[in-house]
C-alpha cells in the first residue's frame, strides 16, 4: 500500500515538475495543434494512410515550424464512421484545444464535424470527402480535395465532343455514385448524348457479371462507371473477361476508379480507359516529378489523388498561418485561406473565395503503359474548374 | 437467346463457387452441430496464401491452388486442436461469440500484415477472356470454376457415401456415443472433417479472389451468403447445399440481369420463400436436433 502511494506521488511529481521547471512562457501558445481525423482502419484505410503519409512528407520537407510556431499533428482514427468522427472532433477541440481539424475520409464524416467547427470557430480542412454540399455546412470549412461534380461534368462534356453518342451507365448505389451519375447525365444529355441503359449496382456487390452482360447487350459506344475505389480492379477485370474491351465499348468515368494507388494491380484490362480527374502521378510538371519521387522514396509506393489532397491541405494551413503571422483566430485563418492560389503537384489550384471550395484543372487521361507500369496519361486539360454542384444555384 | 445461356452459365459458376466456399460450413454446422461464423476467415486465408505464392513467389496459379487448400486446412486443424474443440459442448451462443470474435481478429490481423487494399491474383493468360461456344460467351475462368467445383462435388459425394471414412463420419454424427462405443475415434474424425472443410473454404477463397474480390473484410462480407446457402440447402447432406448454391447463384445472376433495380433482393426473397415453405431447408431433416 505504502509503496503504491509513494509511486503515485512520484508519478504526479514527475508529471508536474518539468512543467514548472520549463521556461515560463507556456509551450501551448507557441504550438499550433492540428487535429487530423482520418480512417486509418477499415475499408477506407488507404485514404487515411495516403493523407497521413503526404502530411508527414510535407512536414519533413518544409520543417515543423511556421511563423514561429511549432506545428503539432494529433492523428485520430475514425474508421470512416461519422459517430466516431464527431466524438473525436469534440475531444480534440475541447480537451486538446486544437486550432484546426482536418482530414475526413468520407462525406458523412466531414458533415458530422461541421457543426463543431462552426461552434468552436476553428477551420475544418477537408482533405478527401467529395460531395458538393460539404462546404455549405459551415463557414469554417475549406476543401483541398475535389468534388465529384468537377470530374463528372467534365467527362460528360468531353464525351459528347469526342464522338461518344450512346452511353450506358454503371454506378454504385450510394451518395457519391448517385452524384457522379446525376452530374454526368446533366452534361452529357445537354450536349446531345443519349443514355441507353442505367444500372445502379449495390454497394456491397460481389459479382459484376450480370450487370456487365446487360451493358454488353445494350451495345453503347461507352460505359460510364463509378464504383468505390477498391472495386475498380474487379470491375476492370470482369470487363475484359466478358470481352467488352474487344466489342469496342470504352470505359469512361470520374478518375476515382483509376486511382493511382490501385491502377497497377488492375492489369492490362485497364488499358485505354478514359477518365477525368484532378491528379495523375504521371502529371508532367517538375514539381510533381519531385513529389512522386520523394513520396515513393519515403513510403515505397506511388501517391494517389488522396495523397496530393493531403499535401495541399497541410500546405494551405502553413500558408494561412504565415499570412496571419501565426495568429490562430479561426475567422482570420479562414479569411487568409480564401482566394489563396498556389502551384500544387497536381497543377495550379486556388481556393474559391465565395464557396471556400477548391478550383483546379481537370485533366482527361487515358490509361497507358509507361516503363512497364500503368499510368493515367493526361492528354487534355479543362482549366480552373469550379464546383458546378454549387455554381448552379 | 445467347445472353440467356451466358447468364445461366454465369449463374452456375457463381453457384458452384458459393458451394465450395460454403460446404465446409454445412459440414461443421450440419454434421458437427457447431456454429462456426469464422468459416469465411479460412476462405480468406486460402485466398491470401494463393495470392502471396503467385504474386510474390512466382508460383504458377494451378500449383498454388492445392497449397491454398493445404494451408487453410493446416490452420483449421491447428485452431481446431487448440480452440474449437473446447467449445463443442458449449451452447450455441458461446460458439457464435467465440467465432465472431475470431472473425474480427482475422480481419485485423490480415489488415495489419497485408494492408487493407484489394489483392488480385495474377492469372495465367489461358484463363483470361471468353470462349465463343455456338454464339454463347463462356468465360474461361468461370469454366474452370465449374469444372473444378463439379469434380470436387462428385468426389465429396463419393467419399461420404462409399468410403469407410464416410460411414464413420456419418455414424459419428448420428450418434457420437454409440460410434465411440464401436471404436470409432470420434474427435479425430471431427478434427479431420473440420480441417477438410477449412481446406475447401481456402480453395474457394483462392478461386473467388478474381470474381468476388479479396480484402481483409472478406469473412464479414460473405458470411451472410454462406449462411444462406446452408440454411436454404439444409445441413444434413452435401446435395442440399449444392442445389441451394446453384439455385441461389442462378437466381442472383438472373435477377440482376433482368430486373437490375431489385436484383440485389432476389437472393434474399428466394431464401425467405424457401424457408417459409420448408423451414429446415430444401433437404433438412424434419426433426431438428
Amino acid at each position: 500500500m505504502f509503496n503504491r502511494r509513494k509511486m503515485l506521488l512520484w508519478g504526479a511529481a514527475s508529471a508536474v515538475l518539468p512543467g514548472l521547471c520549463a521556461s515560463v512562457p507556456a509551450r501551448a501558445e507557441d504550438a499550433v495543434k492540428i487535429g487530423l481525423i482520418l480512417p486509418m482502419t477499415g475499408g477506407q484505410a488507404s485514404t487515411g494512410k495516403q493523407i497521413d503519409n503526404a502530411i508527414k512528407l510535407y512536414m519533413q520537407q518544409k520543417g515543423d515550424t511556421v511563423a514561429g510556431k511549432k506545428i503539432e499533428i494529433i492523428l485520430k482514427d475514425d474508421a470512416a464512421v461519422p459517430d466516431n468522427t464527431k466524438r473525436l472532433a469534440q475531444e480534440l477541440i475541447v480537451n486538446d484545444k486544437v486550432n484546426f481539424i482536418a482530414g475526413f475520409g468520407v462525406t458523412p464524416a466531414a458533415l458530422a464535424a461541421a457543426p463543431l467547427a462552426t461552434q468552436a470557430k476553428i477551420p475544418e480542412v477537408v482533405m478527401a470527402a467529395g460531395t458538393s454540399i460539404i462546404t455549405e455546412r459551415s463557414p469554417y470549412i475549406v476543401r483541398t480535395s475535389f468534388t465529384l461534380a468537377q470530374s463528372s461534368t467534365i467527362i460528360g462534356d468531353w464525351a459528347v465532343k469526342n464522338g461518344i453518342k450512346k452511353v450506358a451507365t454503371l454506378t454504385s448505389d450510394y451518395a457519391p455514385g448517385n452524384d457522379a451519375l446525376t452530374f454526368f447525365k446533366q452534361h452529357f444529355t445537354a450536349g446531345g448524348g443519349e443514355i441507353v441503359e442505367e444500372v445502379k449496382v449495390p454497394l456491397a456487390n460481389p459479382d459484376f457479371a450480370p450487370f456487365l452482360q446487360r451493358m454488353k447487350d445494350a451495345k453503347p459506344d461507352a460505359m460510364f462507371v463509378f464504383v468505390p475505389a477498391g472495386q475498380g480492379g474487379n470491375f476492370m477485370k470482369q470487363y475484359a473477361e466478358r470481352g467488352l474491351d474487344k466489342s469496342g465499348i470504352k470505359v469512361i468515368g470520374p478518375g476515382d476508379v483509376m486511382d493511382d494507388d490501385l491502377l497497377n494491380n488492375m492489369g492490362d484490362a485497364a488499358l485505354g480507359a478514359v477518365t477525368a480527374h484532378l491528379y495523375s502521378a504521371a502529371h508532367p510538371s517538375q514539381m510533381n516529378k519531385d513529389f512522386v519521387a520523394a513520396y515513393k522514396k519515403a513510403f515505397g509506393n506511388r501517391p494517389g489523388f488522396m495523397a496530393v489532397s493531403g499535401y495541399d491541405g497541410i500546405h494551405l494551413i502553413y500558408e494561412a498561418l504565415k499570412k496571419t503571422g501565426g495568429a490562430t483566430d479561426g475567422d482570420k485563418l479562414i479569411e487568409a485561406m480564401k482566394g489563396m492560389k498556389w502551384e500544387s503537384p497536381r497543377g495550379p489550384i486556388s481556393i474559391d473565395p465565395e464557396t471556400r471550395d477548391i478550383v483546379q484543372n481537370i485533366y482527361i487521361r487515358k490509361v497507358e503503359k509507361v516503363d512497364g507500369e500503368l499510368y493515367n496519361v493526361e492528354f487534355a486539360t479543362f482549366e480552373a474548374v469550379k464546383d458546378s454542384g454549387k455554381t448552379k444555384k | 437467346m445467347a445472353s440467356i445461356l451466358t447468364n445461366l452459365f454465369d449463374g452456375v459458376a457463381y453457384g458452384m463457387l458459393l458451394f465450395v466456399l460454403a460446404c465446409g460450413l454445412a459440414v461443421t454446422l450440419g454434421l458437427m452441430n457447431f456454429v462456426n461464423l469464422a468459416h469465411g476467415a479460412f476462405a480468406m486465408a486460402g485466398g491470401y496464401i494463393c495470392a502471396v505464392l503467385v504474386n510474390n513467389s512466382g508460383w504458377p496459379f494451378f500449383a498454388a491452388l492445392p497449397l491454398a487448400f493445404v494451408g487453410s486446412a493446416l490452420i483449421g486443424i491447428a485452431l481446431e486442436r487448440t480452440l474449437y474443440r473446447h467449445l463443442y459442448s458449449r451452447s450455441h451462443l458461446d460458439q457464435v461469440l467465440f467465432s465472431i470474435g475470431l472473425v474480427f481478429m482475422s480481419v485485423a490481423a490480415v489488415d495489419y500484415i497485408m494492408g487493407s487494399s484489394r489483392v488480385f491474383i495474377k492469372l495465367p493468360a489461358a484463363l483470361e477472356g471468353q470462349i465463343d461456344l455456338f454464339g454463347v460467351g463462356i468465360g474461361r475462368y468461370r469454366l474452370m470454376i465449374v469444372v473444378i467445383c463439379g469434380l470436387l462435388t462428385l468426389a465429396l459425394q463419393l467419399i461420404l457415401a462409399k468410403t469407410r471414412f464416410g460411414s464413420r463420419l456419418r455414424a459419428a454424427v448420428d450418434d457420437p456415443r454409440a460410434a465411440s462405443g464401436l471404436g470409432i475415434n470420434v474427435p479425430q474424425v471431427f478434427a479431420f472433417t473440420f480441417a477438410f472443410g477449412c481446406g475447401l473454404a481456402g480453395l474457394g477463397g483462392a478461386l473467388s479472389a478474381e470474381i468476388l474480390g479479396l480484402d481483409p473484410y472478406f469473412p464479414l462480407k460473405f458470411m451472410i451468403y454462406f449462411l444462406i446457402v446452408v440454411t436454404v440447402g439444409g445441413s444434413s447432406s452435401i446435395t442440399g447445399p449444392f442445389l441451394a448454391s446453384l439455385l441461389l447463384g442462378i437466381a442472383d445472376v438472373a435477377g440482376k440481369y433482368y430486373v437490375p433495380k431489385v436484383g440485389p433482393f432476389v437472393i434474399y426473397t428466394v431464401m425467405i420463400v424457401i424457408l417459409l415453405w420448408r423451414p429446415n431447408g430444401l433437404f433438412g431433416r424434419t426433426a431438428a436436433r
